[in-house]
C-alpha cells in the first residue's frame, strides 16, 4: 500500500543552517586596533586557556582576575581560566579559533611563537601596556621579549622565564660512591660528560635510571636542545632558513645522547619510562618550576645545566600571554592583561613564573616566592640562568618541523644507529619545510 | 496493489489510506502525516545536521585554503586535490592504513569464528568464555589502549613476562613491524568480542537437521563447516567484514596512545594523517581533501563488498 506523501519542505531550512554554520565557522576576525577599552553595553565574561591544573596556580590567577572584575565593574562581569591539558594544548586552541570560539586571552608555547605572532592571530599589547598607569614596560628584560615582537609590535607578554636546570638525587649519588655534582660546579667541573659518569655509575648501582632529560620520551625533540646547546649545536639558521642538524657540533652532541644512552646507560632508552621526582632517576634536566613536584622522600639538589665543549649555555622555557583578535572584546581582554601583569600582581606571580621584570630577578624576592629553592639556588640557576639564555627551537612552520624531525629521529633510537646518516636524512626532509 | 485492495482492510485510521489523488486529504490523514513526520523528525533532523550538513561541509572547506590563526578563509579551487596527488606523506599514510586494514580483518575475523566455533559446543563454562571475551567491547578504547602501553612498553608487563621464560622480548612499540602489529592486536582483543557474539549468533541459526543429514551421508566434521555452516552463515561474514573493514580505516585512538604514528612515519595511518594535518598543522583545507578522499575510498569498498555478495552470500546467490 502506498500513501501518497507530500515532500518535506525541510530541504530549504536545511540549506539555510547550512549556510548558517558554514559563515559562523568560515567568518575571519578583523585585526582591531587595541586602544583604552570602550566600556560595553553589559559587562563582559573574559575568559583564559591556561595549560597549568595547579589548583595553587589557578586560585592565585583567579583572585587577581575576581580583583579586576571587582575594580572594573562596568567592563567585565569575570574572569575565567579554563585549563586545556598540556599535551593537547595548542591543538584545543586552534580547534576553537576554527570553530569560531576563540578565548579572550590565552597562555602560547614558545616553540609556537613565531607562528602565532607572524599570523596576524594576537593583538599588539604595546600601546595598551605603555599607556597603563605605573605599568613601566621598560622594566621588561628585552631578551625576554624578543621572541614575541615583530616590528615595534608586542604580541604577548612572556609571564614566565623558567630555567632549566639539573635535579639531582643526591640520596642514590652518594649511595653509589659517586661524587656530589654541587662540588664539580664549585671546581668548575660541572660538565655533560662528568654528569653521564655520574648518571651511569649511579644507574648501576641502584638499578634505577640516570639522567633523564624530562619531557623528550622520544618524541618531543626539542627538549634535547638542553643537552646539544652545551654543544653550541641547532637545529636550524637563525633565520630559520638552513637545517644545521648535519653541522658538526650538532652530529656530535647527538652521538653524545646516543652513546651515552645505548653504550653508557646513562640515559633511559626509548620505551623506558622513569620519573626523577618519583625517585626513579639519579637526575633530570627540566625547568625549576617542577619543584613544586619534590616531596621529601629523598635528598636533593638543583644545578645549573653542566657545561659541553662549547661552554655552558643557559636555557629557559617562556610561555607568553596574548590577546587574539578574533575574540569578542580585545579591548577589553587587553586591559586586564595590562592589570593581570602590572609590577604588583607580576610579584605576586613570581611565585610560581620566573616574572620578565628587572625589578624582580633577584634572589631574595624569589626566595621569599620559592621556599622549596635556597638563595643560592635561585641565584646560580634562575637569576643567572636567565641572563644570555637561549629559548628552545622556535620556528614559525615549528608544527610540522616538530612532527617531520620525530619520525625522521626515530631512526636514531636504536643501538646500531648511523648517527650522521639519520641527521643526513633528516636535514634533506625539512629543508623543504624550512624554506615553505 | 490489486492484491492488496482484496485484503480486508483493517479497522483505524490506517483503513482510510490509500488515498486516492482524486479524493481530497482529510483531516484525519493530515494528522497521521503529523504523527508520522513528528516521528522520524528526530532522526532526520539529526542525521541532517550531524552527517549530511557536516559532510557538505567538509566537501565545501576542501575546496578553500583555511588558515585558522590568520583567520582567512580563500577558495583554492582544486588545489587541496591536486597536492593529494603529489603528497609522499598521504601515500606513505595510505600504505600503513592498507596494511592496518588487512592484518585486522584477516586476524579479527579469524579469531572471533574460531572463538564463535569453538564456544558454540555445550560445555561447561562455555558462558564464562564468552563473558570474558566479549567484556574488551565495553571497555573504553582510550583506558583499554592506555594498559596496553603500559603492557607494552620496553620494561613493561609482556617483556616481564617474556623474560621469566628466558625469552627477550623487543621494545614493541619502537620497531615499525612490531609496532603495527602490536596496534593491530590490541584493536583485534577490543573488537574480536563483537564479531565473535555476531558469528555465535549465526552459528546457532544454522539448522540442525541440515548437519544431521549431512552425518547421515558420511560428511566429515570439515566438510560440514565448509559446506553447511560456512555457506548459511555467509550473511553474518559479509557484515562482520564491512564492519570490520570500515572500522579499520577510521582507527585512531589506539594510534595516538601507543604509538603517535610512528616509529618514523609506520603507523601513521589515514585517519591519524588527517588528524595531523588539521589539528597539528592547521591545514583544515587540506585534511578536508583527505577527509573527502577516506568517505570515497569507505563508499568504494562497501560497494564492492556489496556487489560482490551474489558470489557468496548463501542467501543472495
Amino acid at each position: 500500500m502506498h500513501t501518497p506523501i507530500r515532500r518535506p519542505r525541510a530541504a530549504a531550512a536545511a540549506a539555510a543552517l547550512a549556510t548558517a554554520l558554514t559563515l559562523t565557522a568560515c567568518s575571519a576576525g578583523e585585526p582591531a586596533a587595541l586602544g583604552d577599552p570602550e566600556t560595553p553595553s553589559e559587562p563582559v565574561e573574559l575568559r583564559m586557556t591556561v595549560w597549568t591544573a595547579d589548583e595553587n596556580h589557578l586560585a592565585l590567577f583567579q583572585e587577581i582576575g575576581d580583583a579586576y572584575a571587582e575594580e572594573n565593574p562596568e567592563l567585565v562581569s569575570g574572569v575565567t581560566f579554563e585549563t586545556v591539558p598540556f599535551e593537547d594544548y595548542t591543538t584545543t586552541l586552534t580547534t576553537q579559533l576554527a570553530g569560531g570560539n576563540p578565548p579572550d586571552l590565552a597562555w602560547v608555547l614558545e616553540s609556537y611563537a613565531p607562528e602565532f605572532v607572524s599570523s596576524g592571530a594576537l593583538a599588539d599589547l604595546r600601546p595598551v601596556l605603555e599607556s597603563a598607569e605605573g605599568y613601566d614596560v621598560d622594566d621588561l628584560v628585552p631578551s625576554t621579549l624578543e621572541l614575541w615582537q615583530d616590528g615595534d609590535g608586542l604580541y604577548a607578554y612572556p609571564f614566565s622565564n623558567s630555567p632549566f636546570g639539573v635535579f639531582v638525587n643526591t640520596d642514590q649519588i652518594s649511595a653509589a660512591g659517586q661524587e656530589n655534582p654541587a662540588d664539580l660546579v664549585a671546581s668548575g667541573e660541572w660538565t655533560f660528560d662528568a654528569a653521564r659518569d655520574i648518571a651511569a655509575a649511579t644507574a648501576e648501582d641502584s638499578g634505577k635510571q640516570g639522567l633523564v632529560v624530562r619531557d623528550f620520551d622520544y618524541q618531543l625533540w626539542e627538549n634535547l636542545s638542553t643537552v646539544w646547546d652545551g654543544w653550541g649545536a641547532a637545529p636550524w639558521s637563525e633565520d630559520g632558513t638552513q637545517c644545521t642538524f648535519t653541522d658538526p657540533e650538532m652530529v656530535e652532541a647527538m652521538q653524545w645522547i646516543h652513546d651515552a644512552t645505548f653504550d653508557d646507560g646513562a640515559m633511559p632508552g626509548p620505551g623506558t619510562t622513569a620519573d626523577f621526582f618519583a625517585g626513579d632517576a639519579a637526575m633530570t634536566i627540566t625547568q625549576i618550576s617542577r619543584a613544586s613536584a619534590l616531596d621529601g622522600s629523598f635528598e636533593w639538589d638543583l644545578l645549573p645545566l653542566p657545561a659541553g665543549p662549547a661552554g655552558q649555555q643557559n636555557v629557559i622555557g617562556q610561555a607568553g600571554i596574548g590577546v587574539f583578535t578574533q575574540g569578542e572584546n580585545p579591548d577589553v581582554a587587553a586591559d586586564f592583561l595590562a592589570s593581570f601583569t602590572s609590577p604588583a600582581n607580576a610579584e605576586k606571580l613570581a611565585t610560581y613564573f620566573p616574572p620578565p621584570r628587572a625589578s624582580l630577578l633577584d634572589a631574595g624576592t624569589l626566595s621569599a616566592a620559592n621556599p622549596l629553592l635556597s638563595e643560592e639556588q635561585l641565584q646560580t640557576v634562575v637569576v643567572d640562568g636567565i641572563e644570555g639564555a637561549v629559548t628552545k627551537p622556535v620556528h614559525q612552520n615549528f608544527a610540522k618541523l616538530s612532527e617531520t624531525v620525530r619520525a625522521q629521529l626515530d631512526a636514531m633510537w636504536t643501538e646500531d644507529a648511523d648517527v650522521a646518516a639519520v641527521l643526513d636524512e633528516t636535514c634533506a626532509v625539512i629543508q623543504p619545510l624550512l624554506e615553505e | 496493489m490489486a492484491a492488496a485492495a482484496s485484503v480486508p482492510v483493517p479497522r483505524g485510521p490506517a483503513a482510510e489510506s490509500p488515498v486516492s489523488k482524486a479524493t481530497p486529504v482529510s483531516k484525519a490523514v493530515r494528522r497521521d502525516w503529523a504523527v508520522g513526520y513528528t516521528m522520524v523528525a528526530p532522526v532526520v533532523l539529526g542525521a541532517l545536521a550531524f552527517v549530511v550538513l557536516p559532510l557538505g561541509m567538509v566537501v565545501w572547506y576542501s575546496l578553500h585554503e583555511w588558515n585558522v590563526l590568520a583567520g582567512t578563509f580563500t577558495f583554492a579551487g582544486t588545489a587541496n586535490y591536486e597536492r593529494l596527488l603529489a603528497d609522499p606523506g598521504l601515500a606513505d599514510s595510505l600504505l600503513a592504513s592498507l596494511w592496518f586494514s588487512i592484518g585486522l580483518v584477516v586476524l579479527n575475523i579469524t579469531l572471533a569464528l574460531l572463538l564463535a566455533v569453538l564456544l558454540d559446543q555445550k560445555l561447561p563454562g562455555t558462558t564464562t568464555f564468552r563473558t570474558f571475551f566479549f567484556s574488551p567491547v565495553v571497555v573504553s578504547l582510550v583506558a583499554w589502549t592506555i594498559v596496553w602501553s603500559f603492557l607494552l612498553q620496553a620494561d613493561g608487563g609482556i617483556n616481564g613476562f617474556l623474560s621469566t621464560l628466558g625469552l627477550e622480548g623487543p621494545n614493541w612499540l619502537r620497531h615499525e613491524t612490531t609496532a603495527m602489529l602490536s596496534v593491530i592486536v590490541v584493536q583485534v582483543f577490543k573488537n574480536v568480542g563483537l564479531n565473535m557474539i555476531l558469528f555465535l549468533a549465526a552459528l546457532q541459526g544454522v539448522p540442525v537437521e541440515l548437519q544431521e543429514a549431512a552425518r547421515l551421508d558420511g560428511a566429515g566434521a570439515w566438510r560440514r563447516f565448509r559446506s553447511i555452516t560456512l555457506p548459511m552463515i555467509s550473511p553474518t561474514i559479509l557484515l562482520v567484514s564491512i564492519i570490520t573493514i570500515v572500522g579499520s580505516l577510521e582507527v585512531f585512538a589506539q594510534i595516538d596512545v601507543l604509538t603517535g604514528g610512528g616509529p618514523g612515519n609506520s603507523t601513521t595511518v589515514l585517519v591519524y594523517y588527517l588528524y595531523q594535518q588539521a589539528f597539528r598543522f592547521n591545514e583544515f583545507g587540506y585534511a578536508s581533501a583527505i577527509a573527502v578522499l577516506l568517505f570515497v575510498i569507505v563508499l568504494v569498498l562497501t560497494l564492492l563488498q556489496w556487489q560482490s555478495r551474489k558470489r557468496w552470500v548463501f542467501h543472495e546467490v
